[in-house]
């Protein structure tokens, strides 16, 4: 996982080469362009600031009450719609990139975890309690509500597929 | 009054270290942040609007097939992809592709597709993205058709 995480820790630093030398190629040709472009990006930048200071906010408070670790453990004991739901929320609640959760989950698969809470988990990482501000800021509250709604609908409903097939599988094994 | 003391200097240093942790986070997301601004402001400049329409807006289910597609390949912190999804939908690309977009970004991970195998195994890392493929479809579909039921009006 080191060469991975030190891999995607320099391609943000490309990324942004990458666009700087874009810019730069873009000055050359239509400087005029490139300012305006600059302009543009200097106005969208000064909406977010305050939602970027919320999600700051946000993200430190969950930091703060959530034990990630103590989480992931919980993942791995009940069954049935308790453990859907504890999956649900364990996902929801879940902060940091994904990659740092394979570990963990690899672990508690090992341990008897469930191929449906796993999925479940994954899945349900899609709604992100902290950047909620930014999704209101870009598309509004309804959209945002139902969004977020169907995504943990979504959530259990990959819980139930990925077991099926699994099972299938198993079976067919 | 030694022990209270003891017990609000522990929750300073917690605090503390969570403000760092959280700085930190968002320190390596500042180059994709700042990054996708640029980028999106300079297609935004370079394109007009139109352009943008008329790359997606051919067919309902080819939009939605090529904004899933756009975010499983995409890597990257979610934020970005709520950056550039708002900036295509002010392009007018439609809210069916720029929904399923970022749907995709944050269900399908094709970049982190090897490492989940590694981890969790071939064959649950590869349905587990197909599914979420095809469900990226439906959120998208679902969401567009209940604001539009409900009367809400579209973002």
């Amino acid at each position: 996982m080191k060469r991975q995480d030190a891999k995607s820790g320099y391609g943000r630093w490309w990324f942004l080469a990458t666009v700087a030398a874009l810019y730069t190629v873009c000055a050359a040709l239509a400087p005029e362009l490139a300012l305006r472009a600059l302009a543009h990006a200097w106005q969208a930048l000064r909406h977010m600031l305050p939602v970027l200071a919320l999600v700051f906010v946000l993200m430190v408070v969950f930091d703060l009450v959530l034990n990630p670790r103590r989480l992931a453990q919980q993942l791995g004991r009940p069954g049935g719609a308790r453990g859907w739901l504890l999956a649900l929320a364990a996902g929801i609640l879940s902060a940091g990139p994904i990659y740092a959760w394979y570990p963990l989950l690899a672990e508690l698969r090992g341990k008897g975890m469930r191929v449906s809470t796993a999925a479940v988990f994954l899945y349900a990482r899609a709604i992100k309690l902290p950047l909620l501000p930014l999704l209101f800021h870009y598309f509004g509250t309804a959209y945002s509500v139902v969004l977020s709604l169907y995504l943990a609908g979504f959530a259990l409903l990959s819980g139930l597929v990925m077991e099926r097939i699994s099972r299938s599988t198993e079976s067919a094994d | 009054m030694h022990e209270d003391n003891s017990a609000a200097g522990d929750e300073t240093h917690r605090i503390l270290t969570s403000l760092k942790k959280t700085g930190r986070t968002f320190a390596q997301a500042l180059p994709v942040i700042a990054g996708m601004l640029l980028l999106t402001s300079l297609a935004h400049t370079l394109f007009a609007p139109q352009q943008f329409a008329r790359l997606f807006g051919r067919h309902d289910g080819l939009d939605a097939l090529l904004g899933t597609a756009l975010g499983s390949i995409a890597a990257g912190p979610p934020l970005a992809s709520y950056l550039l999804g708002g900036e295509l939908r002010a392009g007018g690309v439609s809210l069916l592709a720029v929904t399923a977009l970022v749907v995709s970004w944050v269900t399908v991970g094709l970049v982190q597709l090897p490492a989940e195998a590694l981890f969790l195994g071939r064959r649950f890392a590869i349905t587990r993205n197909l599914v979420a493929f095809v469900f990226t479809l439906a959120v998208a579909w679902l969401t567009v058709q209940t604001l539009r039921g409900f009367g809400a009006s579209l973002p």
